[in-house]
């Protein structure tokens, strides 16, 4: 599903150069529900806004579903990220003025869906993550959990190929974060390919392989045994 | 391109922050305000100064004689002459492109002595000898009766048109006029009409005390020959007056043996040079009222634009979460913009809205009030408010495209990091 080649970036600031990633190399097979451990500043979200197409290497390959992801111009990189990626994000990033359902139906409306297959669409993956009597909440009206339910509804809304999730239980109590995790491994259970950004060694176990990322490269890519969120909850 | 969706996402950001769209659309909704209304004035202005113009047939001129200043082929310098009817018989044969050749002549006048009597009653009126064809040139009201026709002027009837302020001060309330006598400068006339000017200010009253017989009746009754006082000359529209004066004078100077260059011999009142200078005048003012109003809507323009920037830093986050779900740049710079648009149209068809009836309750008061010396109806046309329309669309299409590119300059991973 993802093919990466000697993945370098480098960030500029002023006449420092700061050297981020330094030659990654990594594959993702579909299906595969990755975490990418590191302590701060071990590239660790640079890997995944690349992989997220949000930010560009410098050099290397990036294969994404047999897609090759190079010189992109903006446009192409938001129609690519529309069709194969859905983002969760630590702090949520829902759109406040809108309701649970709208939030969940914006990617489908910039797919061109017309409205009524979007609400439709998205009222499936409201009540998927278990939220479909707080559809027409606002986020403000949501606990935290529930907010990261609804992201990761909307995540799944486009039906990508993959989903990329940065610390989605970082800003989560353990209880809450064990309940998105069980959600997830659903999904992932479900077929879907999943990459985890975590620093939380107890997230990172609930996947089924860790990437350990340090200073630029990666030190370690093992498999684990998933522990199931759910024996937790 | 306006489709449900795309109004509910725009409204959903105007409504984001009630208070503060609202102060921002007020700046536009002032700007066109005052542009509407600048141009209403400007308009009312303009109407009350042409209404003076006693709605003469603008294409005209009147002709008088004066002295002779030039000594031409024997004849004296100081000589006085006059027009007759053969110059108005030239005239017409010789000008295809005049419409209107009406010889005139008058008795009495402002502040005349009384020259008019009917019984016991008594009062001083401005007689005119006139031709039938002067009713086109100088439009008025019959309310009873006719005009002078032709077979007026052939049979030299004497038969009279008067003014309602003449039927006023010579009849009695309900009395009827037509039909019945009044003598003028002891020659009796029957009155056959009854006029009424059509829009006239100022000196309405003057025209209204006013007295019309056939041309060929004055002349007889009170000795006046065939001489005419002055002409009143309508070109048709496709020749301009002012463009014909010269040749017209040529051909009286030519009749009168009057030298070449001597101008002084005759005088003359272009009607429509000096319609063209009061128009030119206002066109003048509409276009200060254009600029004033557009300078005064460029400071609610750059009020939105700079409201704009604002929500696009604020959404910032929000517009990095949107590209991250799929948004492309396009998307993004076309919502910013619809916004500003809206936003700008929305206020300034209120503005031009509001500027209506205020222009609603200036005519109303006016109605009430009556009429006011050099101001009329004020109002601005269809064509106005599709001006004001394509100013607010480009202006705001204008005001939104610097907050647009602004907001997708940002890569939208340094976008999603702002918090």
């Amino acid at each position: 599903m993802i093919q990466i080649k000697d993945l370098h970036k480098s960030y500029h600031m002023g006449s420092n150069s700061l050297h981020v990633l330094k030659g990654i190399n990594f594959n993702v097979k579909e299906g595969e529900l990755v975490s990418i451990m590191g302590s701060s500043g071990s590239g660790k979200s640079t890997l995944l806004n690349i992989l997220g197409m949000l930010d560009e290497a410098d050099s290397g390959s990036y294969i994404l579903d047999g897609v090759p992801i190079k010189n992109l111009n903006e446009k192409i990189a938001a129609r690519y990220r529309n069709k194969f990626l859905g983002f969760i994000f630590q702090s949520f990033n829902l759109i406040n003025y809108k309701t649970a359902l709208d939030n969940v139906a914006m990617p489908l409306y910039y797919q061109g869906l017309k409205r009524k297959e979007r609400i439709e669409k998205a009222e499936y993956y409201l009540e998927k993550v278990g939220l479909a009597d707080w559809s027409h909440h606002l986020p403000s009206e949501l606990s935290g959990g529930q907010k990261q339910r609804v992201a990761v509804a909307r995540a799944l809304a486009s039906d990508p190929k993959v989903l990329l999730a940065d610390e989605p239980t970082g800003a989560l109590d353990s209880v809450t974060s064990h309940e998105v995790m069980d959600l997830i491994q659903g999904i992932n259970d479900e077929g879907k390919t999943i990459l985890i950004v975590t620093h939380e060694n107890d997230i990172a176990q609930m996947t089924k392989r860790i990437v350990q990322l340090k200073d630029g490269v990666i030190i370690d890519d093992s498999p684990v045994k998933q522990i199931r969120a759910k024996e937790h909850v | 391109m306006f489709n449900k969706d795309r109004w509910d996402e725009i409204l959903e950001a105007l409504t984001a922050n009630k208070f503060r769209t609202l102060l921002t659309a007020f700046g536009v909704f002032w700007g066109i305000t005052i542009l509407v209304l600048l141009l209403a004035l400007t308009n009312g202005l303009k109407n009350g100064v042409i209404a003076s113009f006693d709605n003469f047939a603008a294409n005209s001129m009147f002709t008088w004689t004066q002295r002779v200043s030039i000594p031409y082929k024997g004849l004296p310098k100081g000589r006085r002459f006059n027009y007759k009817l053969d110059d108005v018989k030239a005239l017409k044969s010789e000008f295809p492109e005049l419409k209107y050749v009406s010889p005139r002549n008058s008795l009495g006048g402002y502040r005349g002595a009384n020259n008019v009597t009917r019984g016991t009653k008594i009062g001083a009126f401005q007689i005119y000898g006139d031709y039938p064809e002067f009713i086109e040139q100088l439009p008025m009201d019959i309310l009873q009766g006719r005009f002078i026709s032709h077979s007026d002027i052939n049979a030299k009837r004497k038969i009279c048109v008067i003014g309602v302020d003449v039927v006023a001060s010579l009849y009695d309330k309900g009395e009827d006029a037509i039909g019945t006598y009044i003598k003028i400068n002891g020659v009796n006339f029957m009155v056959v009409g009854v006029f009424k000017n059509v829009n006239s200010q100022g000196d309405s009253e003057e025209e209204a005390n006013t007295i019309f017989i056939p041309f060929s009746t004055f002349n007889q009754a009170f000795n006046y020959g065939d001489r005419v006082g002055w002409m009143a000359i309508t070109a048709y529209d496709e020749y301009g007056i002012t463009g014909l004066k010269e040749r017209i004078f040529n051909v009286l100077k030519g009749r009168h043996t009057i030298h070449p260059n001597d101008n002084r011999a005759f005088g003359h009142r272009d009607i429509s040079e000096d319609f063209a200078k009061v128009t030119g005048l206002f066109s003048i003012l509409t276009l200060v009222g254009y600029f004033v109003g557009a300078l005064i809507l460029l400071s609610g323009i750059i009020g939105i634009s700079n409201i704009m920037l604002i929500v696009v830093k604020e959404r910032t986050k929000e517009i990095g979460v949107r590209r991250a779900l799929g948004a492309t740049p396009w998307n993004i710079r076309l919502q910013i913009l619809q916004e500003s648009l809206i936003l700008t149209i929305l206020s300034g068809m209120t503005g031009v809205a509001f500027a209506g009836g205020v222009i609603w309750l200036m005519n109303y008061s006016l109605d009430q009030s009556g009429p006011v010396e050099n101001f009329a109806n004020p109002s601005v046309g269809m064509s106005v408010i599709f001006t004001a329309l394509t100013i607010l669309i480009v202006s705001g299409l204008l005001a939104g495209m610097i907050p647009a590119n602004s907001a997708t300059r940002m890569k939208p991973v340094d976008a999603l990091r702002i918090e």
